[in-house]
């Protein structure tokens, strides 16, 4: 499921961020999410509150960025996002694969000037 | 290869590219300055840039067009921030046409080039910096990991005292 929120400016986001983190049960969630994949419906069975319940936290931490849902058979799946990270990195290597290329083919030019000569 | 180091930098995105030719630094400035052979270079050899305007000078504008494959046309720009020939170059550059940015590519980005020569080699480095605070991807690549590094960090902050 991709859901497409409003571009936020990093304090509005820090700010979903830190409200998102003020609830001992949202923490928790976030935790058990980070060490591995989590289903909702088995993290419902862990709390003593309702599956409602337990997606309103999972939205709030979705809202702020830090999980995303994914749906395998019937089954909601919980992670966190490492594709932040991932995004930057790829861009990173986008642009130095980049350079190399240009690098290249400078030292191409030089090399064929020297040719020249 | 006359690369000899890539840095990369993801915290501050920046990435750092260091090559050495075997040319003057003159030389090696000459690939920047001289439009006929930048235009050589900078575009991949499937999309060939031509520069339509070249102003190396604090403040001047560079504009060129990229030519894809299948002929379409994809604008980009320069704007020069600094210039000391030949050792050193600070561009910002990014795609669209002048004033029209385009949305649909990475937003702008900086590049500081560094040009030495010591011993008849040249040593060239270039800082590449994703410089548009105001860009969308950056701001969702970066907002969101640097917004996880502190929501990470005050969690293991929280944890510290909870017997686990």
């Amino acid at each position: 499921m991709v859901v497409d929120y409003p571009a936020l400016d990093d304090e509005s986001t820090a700010d979903l961020q830190f409200a998102a983190l003020a609830d001992r049960t949202r923490r928790d969630i976030l935790r058990r999410a980070h060490e591995g994949r989590l289903s909702i419906s088995a993290l419902a069975r862990e709390y003593p509150i309702s599956l409602p319940a337990v997606q309103k936290h999972v939205a709030v931490l979705e809202r702020a960025g830090l999980v995303s849902k994914h749906r395998v058979g019937r089954e909601s799946i919980l992670h966190t996002e490492p594709e932040a990270l991932d995004r930057a990195r790829a861009a990173l290597d986008r642009l130095a694969s980049d350079w190399q290329g240009r690098i290249g083919r400078i030292e191409h030019i030089l090399d064929e000037a020297k040719g020249a000569i | 290869m006359p690369v000899t180091a890539v840095k990369k930098d993801l915290d501050a995105l920046t990435m750092t590219i260091t090559a050495q030719f075997d040319a003057s630094a003159e030389r090696v400035w000459e690939m920047w300055a001289d439009p006929r052979l930048l235009e050589q270079w900078w575009g991949p050899p499937s999309y060939p840039s031509t520069f339509t305007q070249h102003d190396l000078t604090p403040g001047g504008r560079s504009a060129y067009f990229m030519t894809g494959p299948e002929g379409q046309k994809h604008h980009g720009w320069w704007e020069i921030k600094e210039v000391e020939p030949p050792n050193r170059l600070v561009i910002e550059d990014g795609f669209g046409d002048d004033g029209e940015p385009n949305v649909d590519m990475p937003g702008p980005s900086g590049a500081t080039v560094t040009i030495t020569e010591a011993g008849g080699v040249t040593t060239m480095s270039i800082e590449s910096t994703f410089a548009g605070l105001g860009d969308m991807e950056r701001m969702l690549e970066m907002g969101m990991e640097q917004g996880m590094t502190e929501a990470l960090a005050q969690i293991d902050a929280l944890l510290a005292g909870v017997a686990d």
